[in-house]
Parts: structure tokens; sequence; C-alpha cells
């Protein structure tokens, strides 16, 4: 119970001090370590399937995939020669209304949790549709010990296969976007 | 209402990471941050759901003779998806930012602007010279 809420503190100081800081790669590193106890937290969730992947995916190859991009763009925050504009009161006006939207919209939120059945209530409506015939049913018809791979492989291959259409079209776009011109 | 606080902490600290996340997206000019930005508010999605999996003295939905009660297996594997489909638009969102900086030669939104404007007014310049 203690170490739930310590470590979604840290989640919550991380994620802070992750679009504070001016030196991106610091953000980057920062983001890293907020995945990372993301996974720590997905654990003691017992979400063990979804805390590798994200301890490997979130973690590992977020990471490597941004500090990439940090060597080709540029390290710092801001550009040298119009930091002036930065300063200016159009900015602050920028982010005061951005805090009041995501003040309202996070108020809208915490109003929708109301409605929600309690944290690990055991009589939420989710746990009582199809979950319970899946928990009863997929050792027997699936062989598998592992519920979340029978139902990823098994009852849910068609989501798989949207997840690969995905990931085929976010690796042609990313080509076609980085492909080098060819000289005319 | 301290059963309220106790049953919804949990969301309403997945709603402050969100709105971090959030924050990050409109308010930062720089667009590496937003894209750090849109990772937390994944993220953040991500946990809030899988929380909603959790039954009080559940175990991991592994086949266990010694096990009482499972915790629910549906929402890990629809957000074991939503991890992978993350990545992809992350990966999407940098190349296009690469491709911003090879144009432009900054990823500050607001200098993005700018030259923008410039070239605009430029372009409009020589057009009237064109007229005259």
């Amino acid at each position: 119970m203690i170490i739930d809420f310590i470590l979604l503190f840290f989640l919550v100081v991380s994620a802070i001090a992750a679009i504070r800081m001016k030196d991106l790669l610091s953000t980057v590193i920062l983001l890293s370590a907020y995945s990372l106890i993301m996974a720590v937290v997905w654990t003691r969730l017992n979400a063990v399937d979804v805390a590798f992947t994200e301890a490997s995916v979130g973690a590992g190859i977020t990471t490597v995939l941004l500090i990439a991009a940090l060597s080709r763009t540029r390290r710092w925050e801001g550009n040298g020669q119009r930091e002036g504009f930065k300063s200016s009161k159009l900015f602050d006006s920028h982010s005061l209304l951005s805090f009041i939207a995501v003040l309202v919209t996070g108020a809208v939120l915490v109003y929708g949790t109301l409605d929600m059945p309690d944290y690990g209530d055991p009589d939420a409506p989710s746990h009582h549709h199809v979950a319970p015939r899946y928990i009863k049913g997929s050792l027997e018809e699936s062989g598998v010990i592992n519920m979340v791979t029978a139902l990823l492989a098994n009852y849910r291959g068609y989501d798989t296969l949207g997840e690969t259409t995905v990931i085929f079209t976010a690796g042609t776009s990313v080509i076609l976007l980085l492909r080098k011109k060819r000289a005319q | 209402m301290i059963e309220l606080i106790i049953g919804k902490y949990n969301y309403w600290i997945y709603i402050t990471l969100m709105m971090i996340g959030f924050y990050a997206m409109i308010a930062k000019g720089n667009l590496v941050k937003k894209i750090v930005g849109m990772n937390i508010f994944q993220t953040a999605v991500i946990l809030f759901y899988i929380s909603t999996g959790k039954v009080w003295g559940g175990t991991a939905p592994i086949i266990w003779e010694k096990a009482v009660i499972y915790d629910n297996p549906i929402p890990h594997v629809l957000m074991l998806t939503a991890i992978v489909v993350s990545v992809g638009t992350t990966a999407v969102a940098i190349a296009i930012v690469i491709r911003i900086y090879k144009e432009y030669g900054t990823i500050e939104d607001e200098t993005i602007l700018e030259i923008e404007r410039e070239q605009a007014e430029e372009s409009r310049g020589k057009r009237q010279d064109i007229e005259a």
C-alpha cells in the first residue's frame, strides 16, 4: 500500500522534472526513468506481461529513438539567436492559458471518476462480462498457462493483426519521411 | 469522504500524470518536448486502463493451483497492443521532427512560425515587384 503510493509519487515527480528540463538529453533520460518506474507499478498491479513490454519497448526503444532524434537535431531547448522571442509577454499568456485549459480538463476527468467503481472493486462490471469465461476456459481451450498469452494469440488474434498493420504503416511513413531525395 | 479518497486516489494520480503530459503538449514550444509529453500522456492512459483490471487480493493471470482469484486479463491484453502502437506513433513523430529540422533548422514552433511569416512576406514583396 505504502510502496504503491511512493511509486506513484516518483512517477509524478519524474514526469514534472522531464518536462521542466532545458537540456533535452536530461528530459529523455528522465522519461526513460519514468517508463521504468511505470513498469514497476505495472508489476505491482500484477500486469507482468505489460510490465516487461514497457521496460523493453517504452524504456528501451523509445529512449533510443529520442536520443537518435536529438543527435540529428539539437540538444538544448530554445535557440540562441532568437532567445528574445521566448521571454515576450505572448509566451507567458500562452502558458497561463494552457494551464487553465489543463486544469479544466483535469477537473472534468476527476468529476468523471466519481461515477467509476472503486479501485480493486471485485464487483466492477468489467470483471463480470467475458473475463470469467476467459479465466475459466483458457487453459482447457488453448493449453497455455499464461492467460494473457492465450488471449492475445488465440482469442484476440485480430488485434495483433491490426497492430502489425499499424507498425507496418508507421515504418513505411518513417522511410518516406526520411528518405534522401534522388539527385536530379 | 475518506472512503471516496481511498477508492479513487489512484485515478486522480493518473489524471495528474495525464495532465502533465497534456500541458507539455500544448504549452511547450519545443517539438521534442511535445513528443515527451505525448509519451507521458499515453503511458498514463495505459496505466489507468490496467488499473481497472485489478481486483483486491487477485494474483497475476497465470494459472496457479493456489490462486483464489485472478486479476482481469483483458485490459492487459489490450494494453500490450497499445504500448507497441504508441512506439509506432512516437517513431513517426520523431521522423517528422527530423524532417522539420532539415527544412527550417530549428525545432521551436514559434521560430518556425516566424520563419514562415518572413517567407510569406518575402514572396508577397516579390510579387509586388513583378507587378510594379
